[in-house]
This record gives structure tokens, C-alpha cells and sequence, in this order.
């Protein structure tokens, strides 16, 4: 989806201000979304591209003033009442008013070492690789109101498969519950006069990890 | 949004959702013990030998795996080296993925509008807010992290630190040094 939460390229966000010696955590309370959506991702009831999808999709004004952990609160809340796993009436009240669904894996202490560990999402290939390092390769001009790892700033643009990662779940269908459709996943390097016109630094180059349906050959 | 977190845990787990201690357990992992200190140490030992820096360039998740950190490296970690001429820098322009796994959690900057959005576009303007000025015609190279596919960026050993062991090279090695907007301390800067 066009939503604001793809900004490469954008102007007007002002200066990147780091913080010295900054903490892991700022309050208690992101610690407790962090650690709430990483238990619940290992429950199954929904995938990696789900939970962005559901980010992406609060409203703009939202996301925008939102801090990352209370972005993160808002899309658990929302994907936990979109699958009546909680209801409104438990939010406002802060207890559970009935029993809870059966989840489908349940995660406890023992899983520990699994949600520290990062997901696989390397898939055996189901076709051959339509592109190898070298080709040129134009990002198509897609613009689906749904999940996609494409961003705006490349599509229509000219750039150069420069590796090949290997056949990987493809978000495009995995956020909306139409399966894995493992795809090809290219690093393609853009020039960044391709990308942002004449003006821009020569010494720059920008990649993007595209999967083979973002891609035409040019 | 304490008192909001507060009911929402509390909900999910009269539900029998979640397990508080389980929560207790990640979040004491990613304060304590998963964190850049263990990026610094792959660094460092590629910075002493050739052979492993070898590995991690051709498969950085088996090469990191093979040093038995406690979050274990998921499958798709690259690791790219500055030289002379090249600088990377990470960023994801869509949501802020990060190689936790190496990093620990990502710093409040990197998953903000401003990075986000300008890294792409203006490189050497980002590198400036963060105190860094590269030579005109250094190559900057910025991977966008749009898959599942992780980012760790290999900084150039500082000069002077011949015959340093690992353990003293990995305390210059910063957690921007590994990001790209940052590099590693020097030796004069007085920190090992």
C-alpha cells in the first residue's frame, strides 16, 4: 500500500538526532509490547508480514506521531481484535471477560530460544531464477492497496541485479493470508541519478532487495 | 500508555495468551545479553583473521553462527566490508529491520522518519548529522533492507592497533560503525 510508512525519499522530516549512551528501553512498558509481540508471533496466529501490515495500516496522522513501541501496541491490539482473540470490552476493562480461544502453538518459558531466534523464510525454488547478477532490471510500476515490500522510490526506475538471494516466502501474499508463493529474492543496485535525477551525488548508489514479481528486464 | 500496556497484559494473560515470566525472560535477553557488544566481537575477529573475515563475507549467518552467540543468527545475515573506496550504510526505508541478532535492538534514530527517509536520498547529509565527513570520492553504497535479508555493515580497522588482541580491537568497534553512520573509534580516542 501508498502508505506514509513507505518514506524513502521523503523531505521534511529534519535531521536524524541520535542519542548518546542511549537505553534499551525508554520505559518499562516498551519492554512489556516488545516482549508481548514476540511471544505472540510464536503463537502462529499470525506471520511477520501480517504484524507490518498491520502497522502500515494505522491511520497516517497515527503512525506518524506514534513512537515504534506504541506503533507496535496499536497493530498487536488491532490484530488481536481482528481475530476475536480479545475483545473492546476487555481493553476498557482490563480483564478477561471470557475464556481464551485455543492459540495455535502456546508459547512458554521453554520457547525461549526460539523467539530470540530469528525466522527462516528461505524456501526450496519452485522455478528456475529469471534474472542472474548483471542483468538490468526495471522495478515495475505496481501500486497494490495491500502489503508490499516494494518500495515508491524505485518503482519505474533502471538498476542492476547485483546478487541473488535465493527463493523466499513473498510478504505480497503471506500479509494477506494467501500463502507463502516463495519467490526469488534479487539485491538490485540503483544509481542514485537514476533514482533522484541529474542533480543527485554520483558516489551514491542504493539497493533494494526485490523479489522476482517487482522485476521486468529493461 | 504504562497503564494501557498494563491492561493489555493483564487481559492476555487471564486468557491464558501469554506467560508473564516468558515476557520477563526476552525482555532480560535483549537488555541484557544480546547487543552490539556481540557484533564488535565478530568484527573484531574478522579484523584478525583473514580466514574467518573470508567466511563472513561469503556466508555471514554461518560464520556468526559458528561463534555460539545466545540469539542465534536466522538465515539470511550479509556481512559488506568499506574499504578505501566504498562506505555502506543500512537502512529500511519501510519499517526499521535491523540485524538484531548482532545489534540487539535497533536505536530510536534508526527507525525514525527522518533516517528512514533521507538515508536514501541524502547519504552523506545523514553521515553529517552523525559527525561523519567521507572524502568526496568515496563510493557510498546504501542497501535498503526490504526482505527478510539482514544488513551488518564490516568498518575498516582503525590504524595503529597492530598486535591488539580481539578483545581490545572489539571495545572500538560502535554500534553505528556496524550501521554505517558511524566508524570505529581510534585508537587516540582513548577508550581501550
Amino acid at each position: 500500500m501508498n502508505g506514509v510508512h513507505d518514506m524513502g525519499g521523503m523531505d521534511g522530516f529534519g535531521k536524524v538526532e541520535p542519542e548518546a549512551n542511549e537505553p534499551v528501553f525508554h520505559s518499562a512498558w516498551e519492554a512489556r509490547v516488545m516482549a508481548m509481540n514476540r511471544a505472540l508471533g510464536a503463537t502462529g496466529e499470525w506471520n511477520i508480514d501480517m504484524s507490518r501490515f498491520s502497522l502500515e495500516s494505522l491511520r497516517p496522522d497515527v503512525y506518524l506521531a506514534s513512537s515504534y513501541y506504541r506503533k507496535w501496541f496499536l497493530g498487536l491490539e488491532r490484530r488481536l481484535l481482528e481475530r476475536d482473540l480479545i475483545a473492546e470490552d476487555e481493553i476498557a476493562s482490563g480483564h478477561a471477560l471470557r475464556a481464551g480461544k485455543p492459540l495455535k502453538r502456546k508459547f512458554t518459558t521453554a520457547d525461549i530460544g526460539r523467539v530470540l531466534t530469528r525466522g527462516s523464510y528461505g524456501r526450496p525454488a519452485t522455478a528456475p531464477a529469471r534474472f542472474k547478477p548483471g542483468d538490468r532490471v526495471r522495478a515495475r510500476n505496481i501500486n497494490p492497496t495491500t502489503h508490499t515490500r516494494l518500495p515508491r522510490y524505485v518503482r519505474g526506475h533502471t538498476g542492476i541485479v547485483e546478487r541473488v538471494q535465493g527463493c523466499h516466502v513473498f510478504p505480497d501474499t503471506a500479509a494477506i493470508g494467501k500463502g507463502e508463493h516463495p519467490q526469488w529474492l534479487y539485491t538490485v543496485c540503483f544509481d542514485a541519478r537514476e533514482l533522484w535525477g541529474d542533480d543527485a551525488d554520483p558516489t551514491v548508489t542504493v539497493s533494494v532487495e526485490a523479489f522476482e514479481p517487482y522485476l521486468e528486464s529493461a | 500508555m504504562q497503564v494501557r500496556v498494563r491492561a493489555l497484559e493483564t487481559v492476555l494473560a487471564e486468557k491464558g495468551y501469554i506467560d508473564p515470566a516468558a515476557l520477563d525472560l526476552i525482555v532480560e535477553a535483549y537488555e541484557t545479553k544480546i547487543g552490539p557488544h556481540n557484533g564488535a566481537q565478530v568484527v573484531a575477529k574478522a579484523w584478525v583473521d583473514p580466514a574467518f573475515k573470508q567466511r563472513l563475507l561469503a556466508d555471514a549467518s554461518a560464520a556468526v553462527g559458528s561463534l555460539g552467540h545466545v540469539s542465534r543468527v536466522g538465515d539470511h545475515l550479509i556481512a559488506v566490508e568499506n574499504t578505501d573506496r566504498v562506505h555502506n550504510m543500512v537502512v529500511c526505508t519501510l519499517c526499521s529491520c535491523y540485524p538484531w541478532e548482532v545489534l540487539g535492538l535497533p536505536p530510536v534514530w534508526y527507525k525514525s522518519a527522518p533516517y528512514r527517509s533521507r538515508a536514501v536520498k541524502d547519504p552523506r547529509g545523514v553521515l553529517t548529522d552523525f559527525g561523519v565527513a567521507l572524502p568526496k570520492d568515496t563510493e557510498i553504497r546504501v542497501w535498503d533492507s526490504t526482505a527478510e535479508t539482514r544488513f551488518l555493515v564490516l568498518p575498516m580497522r582503525p590504524a595503529s592497533t597492530e598486535g591488539w588482541s580481539e578483545e581490545r580491537l572489539a571495545s572500538l568497534v560502535t554500534r553505528d560503525s556496524m550501521i554505517g553512520t558511524g566508524l570505529p573509534k581510534r585508537p587516540q580516542d582513548g577508550v581501550a
